[in-house]
């Protein structure tokens, strides 16, 4: 069990957790842009220190620099599809959730294409 | 021509990295297929500043440094919203207006702005940002332009 050996299993241990904190977040959040950002923990940091930690383990070998091709890969195409998640929903008409307006209300209320 | 040999640079390491031969054959071939996509890529007319940011290369990779910051410092404040009991949020929809004119630019802003959890763009466009963000602090880091400011001008790229 070497020092890196440690690190990297750290670094997994961490982003497990923030795997299960992002689902956590993911149920517990009132509706669909809220949970968009909960999303995006997993997105993210998670994903980052999962390849760091496997990054660790291989070492400075050709599988660490195809992992750091993945997660630069992860930073382009993830707030691509989130963009357009939330485009499609603006689009469909999905109102966001207010803190003021929530008593008594459907948090996921389809009201009809009006927001615009 | 700058942008072509950089694409064909960039290939070649590209196909290295993903392939790991160092066979003769392996390699020549390599290079075949690095060439065919140059030269697809300058037919389709695809190849330029905007494809191929060389000019900001130094610029955009300090700024990487910045959005990885700031990608962990927002991930630890969402975490502490997740598991706080009483989750503190107050979700809105804000429009700020960015100094961003090009279309790179607004598209950096823009991932940029999704990227870090507590804030997603709606919209961008005539310089203005569309942004749903999770609480107040989340908003008012993105009016006090968190990103606009850093994102390096692109003065050749404007249009």
């Amino acid at each position: 069990m070497t020092i890196l050996d440690i690190l990297s299993g750290t670094l997994l241990l961490a982003g497990c957790a923030l795997g299960v904190i992002g689902a956590i977040g993911l149920i517990r959040f009132p509706d669909f842009y809220t949970r968009m950002h909960a999303a995006g923990v997993t997105d993210t940091l998670c994903a980052g220190l999962f390849l760091g930690g496997l990054a660790i383990q291989f070492g400075m070998t050709l599988a660490s620099a195809k992992l750091l091709l993945i997660f630069l890969f992860m930073l382009f195409t993830c707030p691509t599809s989130s963009h357009a998640l939330a485009k499609a929903a603006r689009h469909g008409g999905l109102k966001p959730w207010t803190k003021a307006g929530s008593d008594g209300l459907d948090a996921m209320g389809h009201e009809g294409a009006k927001s615009r | 021509m700058k942008h072509v040999t950089g694409l064909i640079f960039l290939a070649a390491i590209l196909w290295w990295i993903l392939s790991g031969y160092t066979k003769p054959l392996l390699i020549s071939l390599g290079i075949v297929s690095v060439l065919f996509t140059a030269f697809l890529a300058h037919r389709m007319k695809v190849i330029d500043d905007e494809s191929h940011p060389l000019h900001l290369s130094l610029a955009l990779i300090r700024f990487w440094g910045y959005l990885l910051l700031q990608i962990v410092i927002s991930n630890i404040k969402m975490v502490i919203i997740i598991l706080s009991p009483k989750m503190d949020i107050d979700p809105r929809v804000l429009r700020v207006r960015v100094s961003q004119h090009g279309v790179l630019g607004n598209a950096i802003l823009g991932n940029s702005i999704t990227l870090t959890p507590g804030t997603v763009t709606l919209d961008i466009g005539n310089g203005e940002v569309e942004v749903h963000a999770i609480n107040r602090e989340a908003a008012e880091d993105i009016e006090n332009g968190l990103f606009d400011q850093r994102i390096p001008s692109d003065n050749g790229v404007n249009s």
